[in-house]
């Protein structure tokens, strides 16, 4: 029998579906991914609330436009292959961006069904949907690759294989060219692999959309420090057409608070880097090591000082503070985000901020002291300029502190490549359409353009790129 | 890539391994260093480069052994592959024509003051080298040191050859002898580069100290090998690994070296119960 088309009204009174979690109390001790996915009859009832727009909102909010209301309606009707393959038309990265995307600041911000029930937390949820489309291809014994345009004999070097890189590798690759992508660590995938935890995002599956590019014939080479190995100078000698520098914000800021030194103060980028990349978690089955440390203060208030302070709980801890300088309304992290730590346990100390780590006679950290803070007006950039209050300080026995107050460029690129342009914070400068830098055949995006920003912005910057590079190359026109 | 092309024992517990690298043969400086890793589930380490040869295209690292990984790598053999390479890494020493260079090699750090000597030497410095070891099976390389200087004085602690004494009591010994000293260049272990600073700077003799501190990634991505120079957090791994050994705080240094090391005794003792 056809079944008949819903109408609006009925869509719009479909629940939301909610994501089934791991429960907090088991999930701190294991490094497996909190949210576990839709199940099939939710994601097809989660799909059905989508209303097709005919001016798809949804879309504009998407900084790689994935055609939103296609996939959706694909799910609707059960066609997954379809489903996935309508979103790697436009994105290299569904599972991992399924899963890290701010979607309720992008996709499903300008969503209909959210402005209707008047609460953007009430929108479709496009981004767990492109999550179910992702992993169910993924649970497939074989995925499609893109169609691949025929040998067009030019070379174009990617450095950095983060999600602006991956990005650009893929659209060019698609386009014919032949593309080497260059990593610095010994594994691909940038902050994708070093920074974002398993139990936010599984390293198997950034395998995997990793492996679908080398399946698209892009060479990776990993352990390739570029600046160090080669210049971008040398790279353009060897005969490479374009270059993309995609290298990131990777350099970690301090606080340069007296104590910073002290034995097991971490900038979150180490610890990380180390529960990661290197999965101290499994120590001593795995050789890094990583301090194990009962009452833990973390510093900041943004995603990687959630992903540090819900790691520091699964290495053992028993006690994560986590100390931000703002309130809860100024947090950049994403609300879900915050929702989960506090879930886990985590003690937000909102308003205060760490003026001095003290330590003993050997170097240990032993406490960390703190001040409050007031929010005074909000200055000409619209921003609270948080101010200590004079005499509140107070300290906090701590065994180990974590730095997560941001991340700076990467200075190996542009100090080895005097004509290219930086500016003050040493990010390049590259035009915001086409992503050209000062230096001909040079492009660049993602983090090292923008200063630490999001995977999916990244990827949108790539995608612009790509398009650039790909014209240039067809043309020869700067 | 990364084949073991040769391995020799230097002394019981220092080696010599030659390994295939084209890339980092060619483009390698004096005082960089490499990191790398010898398995999957392995840790990345830095290593100095020792020596290297871009027409042959292989790099030298000498290595003593001192825990799981280092044990590890001392038991691939020729023909092995080192898993992952990452290289050149840090900022070349600084080379020009000061006058009169001392390179002092303590132990292990003889292997990488190697090539700075040699470096030296070629810009048409008088090159005096001291190495220093416990006792005579720890010095290594003198021959190469010979052939990279113009005068070597070996030192070792209870006396078993050459000089009895410590690394300083040489520059002392140097100072005493009224030779003007241009440069120092002292690589070793903390203990003995602190004071080798202390020393020179009573006779305000320009010292550099080639640091060895704890790294993860070795490209300026975590500060896990910060230190402290003059009043600058420095990454050692970016900003360095040379600095003035007048400046660099080598107590917060050793401090920050000591941080793993009931972990690193946990990871020998894991290794040990596989292996039995």
């Amino acid at each position: 029998m056809e079944k008949k088309e819903l109408t609006n009204k009925e869509r719009l009174a479909i629940p939301p579906q909610k994501m089934p979690e791991q429960d907090p109390a088991k999930r701190i001790r294991n490094v497996n991914e909190v949210p576990l996915g839709f199940t099939e009859e939710q994601a097809v009832a989660e799909a059905n609330r989508c209303l097709q727009c005919k001016n798809a909102p949804c879309v504009k909010g998407c900084p790689v436009a994935i055609n939103i209301p296609a996939f959706i309606k694909l799910i609707c009707e059960k066609r997954y292959r379809e489903s996935i393959n309508v979103i790697k038309e436009t994105s290299i990265l569904p599972a991992v961006c399924g899963r890290v995307c701010p979607q309720e600041e992008q996709c499903q911000a300008p969503c209909t069904v959210g402005k209707s029930l008047k609460s953007v937390d009430l929108a479709v949820q496009i981004g767990k949907l492109e999550r179910f489309a992702a992993d169910w291809e993924m649970a497939q014994p074989a995925s499609e690759s893109p169609a691949i345009k025929p040998h067009t004999g030019k070379r174009i070097a990617v450095i950095g294989s983060g999600p602006a890189g991956v990005t650009v590798a893929a659209d060019c690759r698609r386009d014919g060219h032949e593309v080497t992508v260059f990593e610095a660590l010994h594994k691909a995938g940038g902050v994708l692999v070093y920074g974002i935890p398993e139990f936010r995002l599984p390293k198997k599956i950034v395998g995997r959309e990793v492996d679908n590019l080398i399946r698209m014939g892009v060479e990776v080479r990993t352990n390739m420090v570029i600046g160090k190995i080669a210049t971008l100078d040398e790279l353009m000698e060897e005969g490479y057409d374009a270059v993309f520098v995609g290298t990131g914000a990777g350099l970690p800021q301090f606080l340069n608070i007296p104590g910073e030194n002290l034995n097991v103060v971490y900038s979150a980028n180490e610890y990380l880097t180390r529960a990661n990349l290197m999965k101290a978690y499994s120590f001593p089955v795995t050789d890094t090591p990583i301090a194990r440390a009962k009452n833990i203060a973390v510093f900041g208030g943004g995603n990687v000082a959630m992903d540090s302070a819900r790691t520091a709980l699964r290495l053992g801890a028993d006690n994560v503070y986590l100390i931000y300088r703002r309130s809860r309304v100024e947090m950049p992290a994403r609300k879900e985000e915050v929702h989960h730590a506090e879930e886990e346990g985590v003690h937000l100390m909102l308003l205060q901020n760490p003026v001095r780590i003290t330590g003993n006679d050997k170097g240990w950290v032993t406490g960390v002291e703190c001040i409050r803070m007031e929010l005074c007006e909000p200055d000409e950039s619209g921003r609270c300029r948080p101010e200590p209050i004079r005499g509140s300080e107070f300290t906090i026995p701590v065994d180990a502190c974590i730095v997560a107050v941001g991340n700076a460029s990467n200075p190996l690129i542009p100090q080895t490549t005097p004509d290219l342009e930086t500016n003050r914070h040493g990010n390049i400068l590259a035009d915001p359409n086409t992503l050209k830098t000062s230096k001909r055949g040079v492009f660049a995006g993602g983090d090292i353009v923008l200063g630490a920003a999001t995977v999916i912005l990244a990827m949108g910057q790539g995608r612009k790129a790509a398009k650039a590079i790909n014209d240039y190359l067809a043309t020869g026109a700067w | 890539m990364n084949k073991i092309q040769e391995k020799e024992f230097l002394s019981p517990q220092v080696f010599r391994i030659r390994v295939e690298s084209p890339a980092i043969a060619r483009k390698r400086k004096a005082g960089q260093f490499i990191i790398l890793r010898t398995c999957d589930d392995g840790e990345r380490i830095p290593l100095t480069i020792a020596d290297a040869d871009p027409h042959h295209g292989w790099i030298e690292l000498v290595v003593q052994i001192v825990g799981k990984t280092t044990k590890a790598l001392s038991e691939l053999a020729v023909g092995d592959m080192v898993c992952d390479l990452a290289g050149p890494l840090g900022r070349p020493t600084h080379i020009e024509l000061f006058g009169t260079v001392v390179t002092v090699g303590g132990g292990i750090g003889i292997a990488p003051a190697h090539p700075i000597a040699q470096a030296m030497k070629a810009a048409g410095n008088t090159v005096i080298s001291i190495l220093g070891g416990r006792s005579k099976e720890l010095i290594i390389m003198e021959k190469k040191m010979r052939a990279a200087s113009d005068e070597v004085i070996i030192t070792t602690d209870d006396g078993s050859y050459g000089m009895k004494g410590f690394v300083t009591d040489a520059v002392q010994k140097l100072i005493d002898e009224g030779k003007r000293i241009d440069q120092t260049i002292a690589i070793g272990p903390p203990i003995m580069m602190k004071q080798v600073s202390l020393l020179t700077k009573k006779y305000n003799i320009p010292t550099l100290v080639s640091l060895n501190t704890i790294m993860v990634d070795g490209t300026g991505m975590c500060g896990g090998c910060r230190v402290t120079v003059g009043d600058k957090t420095k990454f050692v791994c970016v900003d360095g690994p040379e600095f003035d050994g007048h400046l660099v705080n080598f107590d917060e240094m050793m401090m920050r070296l000591a941080m793993y090391k009931d972990r690193e005794k946990e990871s020998i003792d894991h290794a040990c119960k596989i292996r039995a």
